[in-house]
């Protein structure tokens, strides 16, 4: 009994991880139609602000929530100044900007921190069911995916912004004839999306070893969640996140860590044979 | 008319080439010829990549996959084989049965150029992590064990074929790989003139046009990814004789960025481009990894930026249109037909 409460928290804490790691994706993608290659990179400099604030004698709460975000917000709206609106259009050229942006950040991340692993220690303690030790930190991040997830519903149901935000996502001519700026649309969501990955790299940072390519270990599951997923921000990233998680935990319990992305992956790429656009393509066309 | 001297020109180049690969030996001293062998085994690399998206319009972001794959291939069927030329086979084969698998599932589900990509990337990520975890004496293939983290060192080089003792010499070790990496231009120019290679360019500049006057789009895709990851598996091949040695990190994404950044800077829709740019970026890497100032990772990533923005047909198609530019008729054919383009 106590081994399934523990396997089910994993499960919990699989898709919870999977949703966080992939929500900025994910908004970019359903917004913009484009793949953020720099990703991971954005992933990799939430945890570094997080990591230098704390260091710094930050308290880590506020370095997770607020400082990352901000600051990786700010670094996805330069970024998109700078290069990916010189690219609308070009969906494969965007891709392979961003990817020589995630080699540039972290070559330069190396080149200012070193190839080293540093880390802050995990604030919340731990609880035990029956024989078994858990961390508290595990709910925790559960809570945070969903008030991530609550927070992207709001705004886009709710908010001014979100109706125009919507608009362009559906039909980005029409909305420019209605007085809409698409390219500030853009603008904003691509920083958004990189705020919401940066939350996630903070949040990742107590849990994870903080190194210049951390990224890499975070953008597989990422790409096959919002592949998987689709266009669809909120129900392709539910979907996608809860089927592929439950995949992935299940399978990585009874073989290994690796060998369950492996499986993972070829889940995946059946759907994929079946479902082309992915999950929100087919059942969730034109939805949030 | 003008397609049959282009061939003849390409075929005058290639001996001419040939010739200088067998003659660099008696010139050039060992550790320069053995820089050239990694070179050439990198622009067959290249190439198979060149062709895949240059000509058949399909965008592998994870040509490493095929590259690594055939590189263990290799370096298992030789482990226990004891005879390279059937290793070579092993090379080539296990790649085009991956890519016929991934294919499949990509290029008859239909999916998107952007899929497509994220798709292959995750492929050669998802490999590097297996292959990474297959330390350990559980993990062998036959004699081979596979290594994990560590690699498999002391492969077995090419041989004779049929005569197990003869091992090559590294010179003619270079002489294999390059005459290697002229077979597979020829071989791909001559594919490219032929009716599949018209068929695949019919696919890549409007599929459904193709598609209509009665070609599987699909079928011929799928056929173009396999030829690019039997090449790109041979090309693993001739890594490892090089250096009788492989580890996981011929799957890492620095790599398979750099075959990208091989064929964008030397220009997509040729096959001279992609070696180009593959030796232009081997002789830089080198160059840069004997100082510390700079991180490798961070140039090649600028140099992509710079490429995609600035130049992005590349050097070679750039270079000829400024040549054409340069003779006045040229220039006012180019410039209608570019008008015609437009309208």
């Amino acid at each position: 009994m106590d081994i399934a409460i523990i396997v089910g928290l994993d499960v919990i804490s699989g898709i919870a991880s999977l949703v966080l790691i992939s929500a900025g994706l994910a908004v970019i993608f359903g917004m913009m139609k484009i793949i953020n290659l720099a990703h991971g990179e954005f992933l990799m400099l939430g945890a570094y602000a997080t990591v230098l604030s704390v260091s710094a004698g930050v308290n880590i709460w506020l370095a997770m929530l607020v400082i990352a975000p901000v600051f990786v917000g700010l670094v996805g709206v330069i970024v998109e100044r700078c290069l990916i609106q010189f690219l609308y259009g070009r969906l494969v050229d965007t891709m392979l900007a961003t990817w020589g942006l995630s080699l540039v950040i972290v070559g330069g991340t190396t080149m200012l921190f070193g190839n080293t692993i540093v880390g802050v220690a995990s604030p919340l303690g731990g609880f035990s069911v029956g024989e078994y030790q858990s961390s508290l930190y595990t709910p925790f991040l559960a809570v945070m995916a969903i008030l991530v997830m609550t927070g992207v519903w709001a705004v886009m149901r709710y908010t001014r912004a979100g109706l125009i935000a919507r608009a362009v996502m559906q039909n980005p001519d029409m909305a420019a004839t209605l007085g809409v700026n698409p390219a500030r649309v853009y603008m904003a969501t691509f920083g958004a999306g990189a705020a919401i990955s940066g939350l996630a790299g903070g949040l990742l940072a107590p849990v994870a070893g903080v190194v210049p390519t951390m990224g890499a270990a975070y953008i597989a599951k990422a790409f096959i969640t919002v592949v998987g997923g689709g266009t669809s921000i909120l129900w392709g990233l539910i979907t996608a996140s809860g089927l592929f998680g439950f995949i992935n935990q299940i399978a990585a319990f009874f073989t290994t860590p690796v060998f369950g992305e492996v499986i993972l992956f070829i889940a995946a790429v059946v759907l994929i044979r079946m479902l082309p656009t992915g999950i929100s393509g087919k059942f969730f066309k034109g939805r949030l | 008319m003008q397609k049959l001297n282009e061939m003849r020109v390409a075929l005058i180049c290639a001996v001419i080439a040939a010739a200088g690969v067998i003659a660099a030996p008696y010139y050039i001293d060992l550790f320069q010829i053995m820089q050239l062998t990694v070179f050439a085994a990198m622009a067959v690399l290249a190439l198979s990549l060149g062709f895949i998206w240059g000509y058949g319009g399909i965008l592998s972001f994870g040509q490493t996959s095929f590259f690594g794959l055939g590189a263990y291939a290799y370096a298992v069927a030789a482990i226990n084989f004891g005879d390279s030329t059937g290793a070579i086979v092993m090379a080539i084969l296990i790649p085009v049965i991956f890519a016929a698998l991934l294919g499949y599932f990509m290029i008859y589900g239909g999916v998107s150029d952007v899929y497509l990509g994220v798709i292959t990337l995750t492929v050669s990520l998802i490999l590097f992590n297996l292959v990474n975890s297959t330390a350990g004496d559980f993990y062998k293939i036959g004699d081979a064990r596979l290594g994990g983290f560590n690699g498999m060192p002391a492969i077995p080089t090419f041989n004779m074929p049929g005569d197990p003792g003869y091992i090559l010499s590294p010179e003619q070790a270079w002489t294999v790989t390059g005459l290697a990496l002229i077979v597979v231009y020829i071989g791909l120019r001559v594919l490219i003139a032929s009716t599949f290679g018209r068929i695949i360019i019919a696919i890549r500049e409007n599929e459904t046009r193709a598609a209509l006057l009665g070609y599987d789009p699909r079928f011929y895709k799928l056929l173009t990814f396999m030829i690019g990851g039997a090449i790109a598996g041979f090309a693993g091949a001739l890594y490892v004789n090089w250096g009788a040695f492989v580890s996981p990190t011929i799957f890492a994404l620095g790599l398979s960025a750099q075959i990208i950044i091989w064929v964008i800077i030397g220009g997509r829709g040729t096959l001279i481009g992609p070696v180009i740019g593959c030796l232009l970026m081997q002789w830089m890497v080198t160059a840069i990894g004997g100082q510390q100032a700079l991180d490798a990772n961070f140039i090649l990533g600028a140099i992509l930026i710079v490429f995609v923005l600035l130049v992005p047909k590349g050097i070679a198609p750039t270079v000829v249109d400024l040549v054409k530019s340069r003779l006045p008729k040229a220039k006012s054919d180019t410039a209608n037909s570019n008008a015609k383009v437009k309208a």
